[in-house]
């Protein structure tokens, strides 16, 4: 060994270098976001909670295809329909389990009319499961009361589609 | 009568040192955690109470109401002493440990000593837990916490040698009194510098946290322990870094005298100069923790064995040599 790495052992010198680069991390400006209270930027691909989306009509648009069913990797997705008088196919069941599903954006991926959309919502936790088990009124809830977002995050999103 | 006195003054003693005692090894805990996160540019416990100050005590009532495991193959009965021992030795080492010139619960002649032996003994309660656990990690980790610890006590042994030289008694109040002119960290620094090393080790603190090495041994003789069981031991550990604070503020620091005996600095009390040592030796702990990486078993046998000890004993003979040869020897 050089006798400069073994006065450096003996003197601790890395020790102590370390030691002041600990000491003027420490009273540098904090990275940490106060989580409940402030939260960090979300991009607008976000996967979180599910929603059914309607045309500004009031129409919803889902149009029971079901290719969301199909190639849904979880088989998280139930759906079953029928068709109206109009003679449009709608519909009758929509339902998502949120605890099989696994976030992977297949669903929204796969749907031609943009009905079935995962929003930026990431806190939807329960106390008990049923309550994850969503239906066709959730969902279209959910897309009533996110519509706004869900919007502009499609428009956002479109040009890298 | 008499008796009764005696008993209920005594009782009244130990509350007062052991309820602040306690409290204290709470915010210890929150301080470790805050400039640990202090480091790395993080907040810390910052929710619960003023600064999160009271974060240690929301995880002792989580701990309280949390259900105690005890595998079905453990052996029951040392399953449950383990952290009882650890945590009691932990606090009746504090019995010596003088706040100020009028402030100890027991002065006692040997006081040192005592000291010395309650620390060796602390090595009894995780070899208990990793024993009586019944499995692996717990074992591993408890064959190597008490190997670390008996080789450290040994160099621990040999620095407090030194300063017993330098002051001819084995009382902790004599000790801090001959540290009057001059702390002993000045003439003994290698000392020192080797008294707070080891103390990390006796203590398993990061960078010599072998037994409760992460990623090998999963939590070490912690792993089957739940509840207020691994919250004792946890406690026992906090309170055993304090006392090692305190004793190296004792032995090298010069216990409660101020630094400077001038005007303002007199009028504040002893005891918040011995607090004041002892909290700046934790927080050395504590930011040892947030940059050292940890070392590898072989290394801490070898630093212990082949590197502290030998030392320490060459720095006993030159100590012992300087003081006889300046006619500097305490007289007793």
């Amino acid at each position: 060994m050089k006798i400069s790495r073994i006065l450096k052992t003996i003197f601790m010198l890395d020790f102590l270098n370390g030691l002041k680069i600990a000491i003027r991390e420490a009273f540098k400006a904090k990275k940490t976001l106060n989580y409940p209270f402030e939260k960090g930027k979300i991009s607008p691909r976000a996967r979180g909670e599910h929603a059914l989306r309607r045309y500004p009509n009031g129409e919803e648009r889902c149009i029971a295809c079901k290719l969301c069913e199909a190639v849904c990797p979880a088989q998280a997705i139930t759906i079953e329909s029928e068709q109206r008088e109009d003679g449009s196919r709608k519909t009758t069941r929509y339902d998502i389990d949120m605890l099989k599903c696994i976030y992977c954006g297949l669903c929204e991926e796969s749907c031609p009319v943009d009905a079935i959309v995962q929003g930026p919502n990431f806190e939807f936790a329960t106390e008990t499961r049923e309550e994850l088990y969503y239906n066709k009124e959730k969902l279209l809830e959910n897309g009533d009361r996110w519509e706004n977002v869900l919007a502009a995050n499609i428009k956002a999103d479109n040009p890298y589609r | 009568m008499e008796y009764f006195y005696t008993l209920i003054s005594q009782t009244y003693k130990i509350l007062f040192l052991l309820l602040p005692l306690l409290t204290a090894v709470a915010m210890i805990v929150w301080l470790d955690r805050r400039v640990w996160a202090f480091v790395q540019k993080r907040k810390g416990p910052n929710v619960v109470g003023p600064f999160g100050l009271f974060q240690s005590l929301a995880d002792a009532l989580k701990y309280i109401f949390k259900e105690i495991i005890i595998p079905a193959s453990s052996n029951k009965i040392v399953f449950i002493l383990a952290p009882i021992t650890t945590m009691t030795l932990a606090l009746i080492s504090w019995a010596v440990i003088p706040f100020s010139e009028d402030f100890v619960l027991a002065n006692i002649n040997v006081g040192i000593l005592y000291l010395f032996a309650i620390s060796s003994l602390g090595v009894y309660g995780i070899i208990m837990g990793g024993w009586a656990s019944n499995s692996k990690y717990p074992f591993l980790g408890a064959i190597r916490s008490a190997a670390q610890m008996v080789s450290y006590e040994v160099s621990i042994g040999v620095i407090i040698i030194n300063v017993l030289l330098c002051v001819g008694s084995l009382n902790l109040t004599d000790i801090v009194l001959a540290q009057d002119k001059v702390w002993f960290v000045i003439p003994l620094f290698p000392m020192f510098v080797i008294f707070f090393i080891s103390a990390l080790a006796e203590t398993n603190r990061p960078p010599f946290d072998l037994p409760e090495a992460e990623a090998e041994l999963v939590a070490g003789y912690q792993t089957e322990y739940s509840g207020m069981m691994y919250a004792m031991f946890w406690l026992g550990e906090y309170a055993n870094i304090l006392l090692m604070c305190a004793m190296g503020s004792i032995l090298f620091l010069g216990g409660w005298l101020s630094p400077i005996n001038i005007y303002p600095f007199d009028l504040v009390p002893p005891a918040l100069w011995f607090i004041m040592k002892i909290l700046v030796l934790f927080i050395l702990f504590a930011l040892v923790k947030a940059i050292v990486p940890r070392y590898r078993y072989d290394q801490l046998m070898k630093l212990g064995w082949k590197i502290f000890l030998p030392f320490s004993l060459i720095w006993v003979v030159l100590t012992a040599g300087f003081l006889l040869y300046f006619d500097l020897l305490p007289k007793v």
